[in-house]
């Protein structure tokens, strides 16, 4: 059957035809923009819960960053003790001291006689006279070993037991074990806002999955007018995915802001704790890229929540 | 154009809304539909506009079988036809422009071809100087001419309109039908369910009488004419 809109159709130029295509998906890139201005009340009340909602995990996810930032930091400092056997001579331990610095993994190394060691700890513990008393000195040769400031805790832990290994070595000590601990606790931190994201974007899906759902309802007989006048579903569902992109996008930008305007609330205490500990606790906010994953992501949700209602409820739209 | 051939309509429950109706609207053919409601009118209309499907017999338009038209093809069959609703349908939340150039946006034309056959129809049932106002801001008689500028904006080669002066004053039912009459002069094939009798009587043109599901009269040609 010759159809006339199809003849016509097809006599134009298919650059004019994508041109078209293109600019009706502007229009309602555009429209659906206008519907949210149009009724603010509604779509604010969404795009706050969206934002407050992403907020919690992308405020928790900075909060670790912080800490790990600063906990990396501080292992920067880490060393490692060597007390060596009490019956290591000064040149042997001179000569360890020596190779050591110059293997893989250690920035360099710090030789301690344990005369210098006795002398510095009768200056500083204040038992002078108890300690002359002694018939022998009853300290080992030190050696400290600070590792390259690169490396992570695994190879620090594998340089323990290496060191531990040394036949000279007694004792090999790592003065940082909390930090250890503090680790273990960030990975399980790690996990926890792992799951949170998880948790929390699944309720975005949700809050804008229920949004466009009362917003196909409410626009029902206009759906079955389009329908009617030969609009295809792919025409019908375009406005409600951009209108959850649209939710998407600015949730997304909502929670930064939220968590932003949170760390810009926080940093004036911090700014005081820096000066009592006379410590440099820089606060890190959103990097760019930290930025583009939350608008990015967040988007996608809005675009995956109303793909998956407006799937479901528009085929039950139907003329009767 | 629209060719019934013994068509029945029986709904889930068991209700028989159609019984082996036959008729035939040709090219450029205008007929009035009428009967007492529930005889059958609307789902004759339903079964064109592929909202429903015959349950037995076979309903062609343009020669396409409506009964075996898959989902995938209704939106572009629907564009051949221009459909106008008693309460006109039309979209509060945009101007009237946006109203009546609808049928062109879902298929695809480029915006200067739309604003001129829009402004063209507009002007054709009198309303272009409402262009720019909301439907809410317009009285039922002009609701309904926008209504019939959207059915006729994409140019379809038949109208179907469902009692389309249900709710009008027999002035405005007159002027209304003298639209519907000019398109038929141009060349549209029209169907116009109706059951104001003594504006049809008026009008003198063909009649299709349903009564209880069955076709009691029938004015337009009979099939074998055509046939033969």
């Amino acid at each position: 059957m010759v159809m006339a809109t199809s003849k016509t159709r097809r006599d134009r130029p298919a650059a004019n035809r994508l041109a078209a295509y293109f600019l009706h998906h502007l229009h309602s890139l555009v429209f659906s923009l206008g519907k949210i201005y149009k009724a603010p009340s509604t779509t604010i009340m969404t795009i706050a819960v969206i934002g407050i909602t992403l907020s919690l995990p992308s405020g928790f996810y900075l909060f670790l960053k912080n800490i790990e930032t600063m906990s990396g930091d501080l292992n920067s400092s880490t060393q490692i003790t060597l007390y060596l056997d009490l019956n290591v001579s000064e040149k042997t331990a001179i000569k360890l001291s020596k190779t050591l610095s110059s293997t893989e993994h250690i920035q360099e190394t710090q030789f301690i006689s344990r005369d210098n060691a006795l002398q510095a700890f009768r200056l500083s513990s204040g038992f002078g006279k108890s300690i002359d008393t002694l018939s022998s000195n009853p300290l080992p040769h030190t050696i400290i070993v600070i590792p390259n400031s690169n490396s992570d805790r695994f190879e620090i832990k594998n340089l323990l037991n290496r060191l531990q290994l040394q036949p000279e070595v007694k004792i090999a000590k790592l003065d940082t074990e909390w930090l250890e601990r503090l680790f273990t606790i960030l990975e399980i931190a790690k996990r926890a806002v792992g799951i949170i994201t998880l948790l929390f974007a699944f309720a975005v899906l949700l809050i804008i999955g229920n949004t466009i759902r009362l917003d196909i309802q409410n626009r029902a007989q206009e759906i079955i007018v389009t329908k009617l006048i030969g609009a295809t579903n792919a025409f019908i569902r375009r406005p409600f995915l951009y209108g959850g992109l649209w939710y998407g996008l600015f949730g997304g930008i909502l929670s930064w802001l939220i968590v932003e305007l949170g760390y810009l609330a926080i940093s004036g205490p911090l700014e005081r704790l820096n000066l009592l500990y006379q410590a440099e606790f820089n606060i890190i906010t959103f990097s760019l890229q930290d930025f583009v994953i939350l608008i990015t992501s967040s988007t996608l949700l809005g675009l995956t929540g109303s793909w998956v209602t407006v799937a479901k409820h528009l085929k039950q739209i139907e003329p009767t | 154009m629209i060719e019934f051939k013994n068509v029945s309509k029986r709904y889930e429950g068991g209700f028989e809304a159609l019984r082996n109706v036959n008729m035939q609207l040709g090219e450029g053919e205008m007929a009035f539909l009428t009967g007492h409601s529930g005889a059958g009118k609307s789902t004759l209309l339903k079964i064109i506009s592929l909202i429903e499907k015959p349950t037995r017999g076979q309903a062609l338009l343009n020669r396409i079988n409506l009964k075996t038209v898959s989902k995938h093809r209704v939106p572009y069959i629907r564009r051949n036809i221009g459909i106008i609703f008693q309460d006109h349908q039309l979209l509060f939340d945009r101007s009237i422009f946006d109203n009546v150039a609808l049928p062109l946006t879902i298929q695809g034309f480029r915006y200067q071809e739309i604003a001129k056959r829009t402004r063209a129809a507009l002007d054709k049932v009198g309303l272009l100087h409402k262009e720019k106002a909301l439907p809410i801001t317009l009285s039922g008689g002009e609701q309904q001419r926008v209504g019939i500028a959207r059915a006729v904006v994409h140019k379809p080669m038949l109208l179907l309109a469902d009692e389309p002066t249900g709710n009008l004053d027999p002035a405005l039912s007159r002027e209304i039908m003298q639209i519907f009459i000019d398109f038929h002069q141009v060349g549209v094939s029209v169907l116009v369910a109706s059951h104001d009798l003594s504006l049809i009587d008026e009008l003198q043109k063909p009649v299709l009488t349903l009564n209880a599901g069955q076709m009691t009269h029938n004015g337009l040609q009979p099939i074998a004419a055509y046939e033969s």
